[in-house]
């Protein structure tokens, strides 16, 4: 059958040459001052450049949000859509067109609560596109409402006794949800999020990154912790793959297993040393559960980076190949109508 | 009117018959939906029109000998035009006591009974509510009755194969099946043929079933059971090449075809829903057309999964039922706002919530016009019969890529697993589609809302087309260049941009047929899958002189712009739907008529008996009904 679609198409052949000038839009970027959504716009604005992908071959899908505004502030296809289905709505664009870089736009909102059940089954059937995750722990559009990340006992507009509930670890989720690439990052680690928005751009199959954001209205401060010069050395945890689990202002701590059991030691007594920590591997699923469940737990620091990074055929590859294969069967040499409407044995003919 | 011959084999008389109505019925694991549609098949291949008609239990295998737990098939074939399964059956199998309770009060007065003794137990009796064996006393003697141990008759058959108590019995059906053949003179081969291909690697199984087929045949023959045999002519359809067609088959082939007709890729998104599931599952027996299905993790990424591939270029669809269609109701305005072709078939079954899901109802048309929150208008279409579930699905597709909007299918239950002739379409029969993709790169930059003048759809830029990248969204728009814009004038000119869109569209559809004179006492109006039924009931009344007409609808919105002028010629309308009177509001609504309503909501089809008699009373107490309306 011939297809309109690759007929009209770049295929790779236009538009590689574009810079962050290109993808700047006419429309005003409308986050409030020092929304921290801002610095994960530029950071992107500075990487798709350098993917090799030509301007035309990229989509951002968002959902509902703050951070959902995002597809407006970027000179390429577009869609933004309606609350939590923005995962849905990539999956369908991913395997109607394989070949198209799809960006997930979403917060923790969107993704964790509306949208959840379509977050869990986009990690679980690998469909190659990246998610973003603008993690602010609240809900910032709606103006202050506690969302599934805030923090138990949060006071927020519609908790002002306290949050009942108790959050999400979204990188918990993510990895019980079958996730390929898990990733956590900082808004105000520019570096890092650089980094890790280049890992998540290049990893095959869904790339989730949660990105701590601050909301500077609603939600102002809820990251100070592992964002200030001053606590971050302590209160944060960089994971990086083959290297020992150390933090502390004077890489004097870090992270050894006893038996399955995670413990902080310190390095400065003597009694420990680097050999005796846990040595990161990125592709141990087992040590990405172990590490990522850290995250609230007030005794050790908050690990961010890679947690996982493994390998699982894609999605919508396993749907071209089964569509290949189909085509190669000696009935996939007659796609005619007439090859469509035949029922063998079943039909008769009235003369 | 019939006329009698005798048939050299079997020295009985044969009766001819204009149209004959039989029905298989028995527990919902006896095997009766295979042999029902096996006598449907080699109906349509003798020649006849046919219409057929499965019913069976929402639970998958209800308690067994229970009435609740009766499955049955019904069929009616005919040497003329057919538009239902019939209204009373001339033959019924029953193959328990319970089957019968269900289904005697549809047998013709006179009809044939078939019932399979072994099912007739006291555990059987008791079960189905009967105190004594109506097999015994004489609660069945306005019908023909001829008790067989069809059970014990299939052991016998299958004496020498090394089968299994339960396998034996599970044969049984194609005892019932060989018995029918014989009686209604149809040929077992097509049925031969379609055991060898369905247990080719299993051949103990295989030569049971046709032994047991060939079984109830000689049986029948040698017995001396039924005096007369029955035969039933082909009828005089358009010449041409045939096949039987479900109404779920024909929607999925409709989208192929459209997918071919327009060179896009067809994406379906669906996920698993009584009565649609069946759309799901034919397409995925075409990936050799390029149909990429996606199973989806719910309603709401089925029909947001079809509305990222049809923003990504390709012919997308869903199919659902009334609970699935209600989940859809926000993807499918955002479907209207982004004004992305798409097509969303509903098979409707009864409601509300899980109401019955195996039992046919008209009921969701409000929430196809109207479900949507704001104004959103779209394109509603709905099939009239089985086969033509194909040609309404290639026309929403062709609508949809052509007008850059949602187009929703009404079919429902009955249409969805009734079978009918269909005769296959040469390729000139359907029309190209060209969907509006556009690479152009116009001065000035390009506008994803810039309408056509004469058919106000948007151009369809794609990612992957250089220059043309541009955002949609949920949110309203300036209008041509699609920027966000909650400035109250676009806001006034989009709503109507879009509501102007959708209603232009009936220019391009097909007028309403007229059948009858175009001016008398009473109009029939009906929609959707009620079609046969009172097609054959204002036919009837038509031989009979009455002055009656009948318009059926395909198109629900936009309506078809003759219809208005239609409607002036008739003294009284009448809307005959399954719903307690939702065209009939709109009618009223949109014309502000006087209109009477005949309903039914059981969820069991019309019968075109009750509508004759409806139209006998209506016609007879006219001035009555006008006064009380």
């Amino acid at each position: 059958m011939n297809n309109l679609i690759d007929s009209i198409t770049s295929n790779g052949t236009a538009e590689h040459n574009f810079t962050v000038k290109d993808l700047r839009p006419a429309a005003d970027v409308r986050w409030c001052a020092g929304c921290g959504d801002y610095s994960v716009l530029s950071q992107v604005q500075k990487l798709l450049p350098e993917l090799g992908v030509e301007r035309e071959n990229i989509a951002f899908v968002s959902g509902i949000g703050c951070s959902s505004r995002f597809p407006y502030y970027i000179e390429t296809y577009g869609f933004h859509t309606i609350h939590g289905r923005a995962a849905a709505v990539a999956t369908g664009l991913k395997v109607a067109r394989p070949e198209l870089s799809v960006w997930v736009i979403t917060g923790d909102g969107d993704a964790l609560s509306i949208g959840g059940n379509h977050t869990i089954h986009l990690l679980r059937r690998n469909v190659d596109v990246n998610v973003l995750l603008f993690n602010n722990q609240i809900y910032g559009l709606t103006k202050g409402q506690y969302s599934p990340t805030s923090q138990h006992g949060q006071v927020t507009k519609s908790s002002p006794t306290g949050m009942p509930d108790y959050p999400f670890n979204p990188v918990s989720l993510a990895l019980g949800a079958g996730g390929t690439f898990v990733a956590r990052t900082l808004d105000r680690d520019l570096k890092h999020l650089g980094a890790m928005l280049r890992r998540a751009a290049d990893h095959k199959g869904t790339s989730f990154l949660e990105i701590y954001q601050n909301c500077v209205v609603f939600n102002d401060g809820a990251f100070d912790e592992f964002t200030d010069k001053a606590t971050k050395p302590e209160r944060v945890l960089f994971l990086e793959h083959g290297q020992p689990l150390i933090f502390g202002a004077n890489k004097d701590k870090g992270i050894r297993l006893d038996g399955l059991k995670p413990e902080v030691v310190s390095l400065a007594s003597g009694e420990y040393s680097a050999e005796d920590l846990v040595i990161y591997d990125e592709h141990d699923p087992t040590l990405a559960f172990l590490i990522a469940n850290l995250t609230y737990n007030p005794d050790f620091p908050r690990p961010v980076g890679v947690f996982l990074n493994v390998d699982r055929p894609c999605y919508e590859d396993e749907i071209t190949a089964q569509i290949d294969a189909a085509k190669s069967t000696p009935k996939g040499s007659n796609t005619s109508l007439q090859a469509l409407f035949a029922s063998p044995g079943h039909e008769w003919s009235i003369a | 009117m019939f006329f009698i011959t005798v048939s050299a084999f079997t020295m009985k008389p044969t009766y001819n018959l204009d149209h004959a109505v039989i029905r298989f019925a028995g527990d919902s694991g006896d095997g009766i939906q295979i042999i029902g549609s096996q006598f449907a098949s080699a109906s349509a291949l003798l020649g006849n029109d046919i219409r057929s008609l499965p019913d069976f239990p929402a639970e998958i295998r209800a308690p067994e000998g229970s009435v609740g737990g009766v499955s049955s098939f019904q069929v009616q074939f005919g040497n003329s035009a057919v538009y239902t399964p019939g209204d009373k059956c001339d033959a019924l199998v029953a193959m328990n006591a319970a089957a019968l309770k269900a289904c005697v009060n549809d047998v013709a007065e006179g009809g044939i009974i078939i019932a399979n003794t072994a099912g007739f137990s006291e555990k059987n009796l008791r079960l189905a509510g009967y105190a004594q064996n109506p097999l015994e006393d004489k609660s069945l003697a306005k019908f023909n009755i001829f008790p067989v141990n069809i059970s014990q008759m299939t052991a016998h058959a299958l004496a020498d194969h090394k089968l299994s108590t339960r396998e034996t019995e599970r044969a049984k059906n194609f005892f019932a099946l060989g018995m029918m053949y014989w009686l209604y003179n149809r040929t077992i081969e097509p049925t031969a043929e379609w055991l060898r291909k369905k247990f080719s690697g299993q051949p103990e199984i295989l030569n049971a079933n046709i032994e047991v087929l060939c079984s109830g045949w000689d049986y029948a023959v040698n017995a001396e059971l039924f005096p007369v045999r029955y035969q039933v002519s082909a009828a005089p359809l358009p010449v041409g090449k045939y096949r039987s067609l479900t109404g779920n088959v024909g929607i999925a082939l409709g989208l192929i075809a459209g997918s071919i007709k327009s060179g896009l890729p067809l994406f379906f998104g669906g996920y698993p829903i009584t009565p649609a599931s069946d759309i799901l599952q034919t397409l995925t027996a075409y990936k050799h057309f390029g149909v990429k299905v996606f199973q989806a993790e719910d309603e709401i990424a089925a029909i947001a999964s079809a509305l990222g591939a049809s923003f990504g270029g390709n012919l997308a669809a869903t199919a659902t039922s009334g609970p699935g269609m209600s989940l859809k109701t926000e993807a499918l305005g955002l479907a209207v706002m982004a004004e992305l072709p798409l097509v969303v078939v509903n098979v409707q079954r009864s409601g509300p919530s899980t109401g019955m899901p195996t039992k046919t109802e008209q009921s969701d048309l409000f929430q196809a016009l109207y479900g949507r929150h704001g104004e959103a208008p779209l394109v509603v279409l709905a099939p009239a019969t089985p086969a033509e579930c194909f040609a309404i699905a290639f026309e929403a597709v062709r609508i949809a890529l052509k007008y850059m909007t949602p187009v929703i299918i009404l079919s429902d239950a009955y249409l969805a697993n009734g079978a009918e002739p269909w005769r296959i379409p040469g390729d000139d029969e359907l029309p190209d589609i060209e969907p509006r993709l556009t690479t152009e790169v116009p001065e000035g930059g390009f506008k994803p809302y810039l309408r056509n003048p004469e058919t106000l759809a948007r151009a369809w830029a794609v990612p992957g087309t250089p220059s043309l990248e541009h955002r949609i969204g949920g949110l309203e728009k300036q209008g041509a260049t699609g920027g966000v814009s909650h400035n109250p004038e676009h806001h006034a000119a989009m709503v109507k941009a879009r509501a102007a869109k959708i209603a232009g569209i009936a220019d391009d559809m097909p007028s309403a047929e007229l059948c009858g004179a175009d001016s008398g006492e009473i109009l029939v109006i009906s929609w959707g899958g009620t079609f046969g039924a009172v097609r054959t009931a204002v036919e009837s009344l038509q031989k009979q002189g009455e002055s009656v007409a009948h318009v059926h609808l395909r198109a629900l919105h936009p309506f078809p712009r003759n219809l208005a002028a239609l409607m002036q010629g008739f003294e009284h309308i009448v809307v005959a739907e399954l719903n307690s009177g939702q065209l009939v509001a709109v009618l009223r609504g949109e014309f502000a008529q006087n209109i009477f309503q005949y309903n039914k909501v059981s969820g069991q089809p019309f019968t075109a008996d009750e509508i004759t008699v409806f139209l006998h009373r209506f016609l007879a107490q006219k001035p009555v009904m006008r006064n009380a309306a």
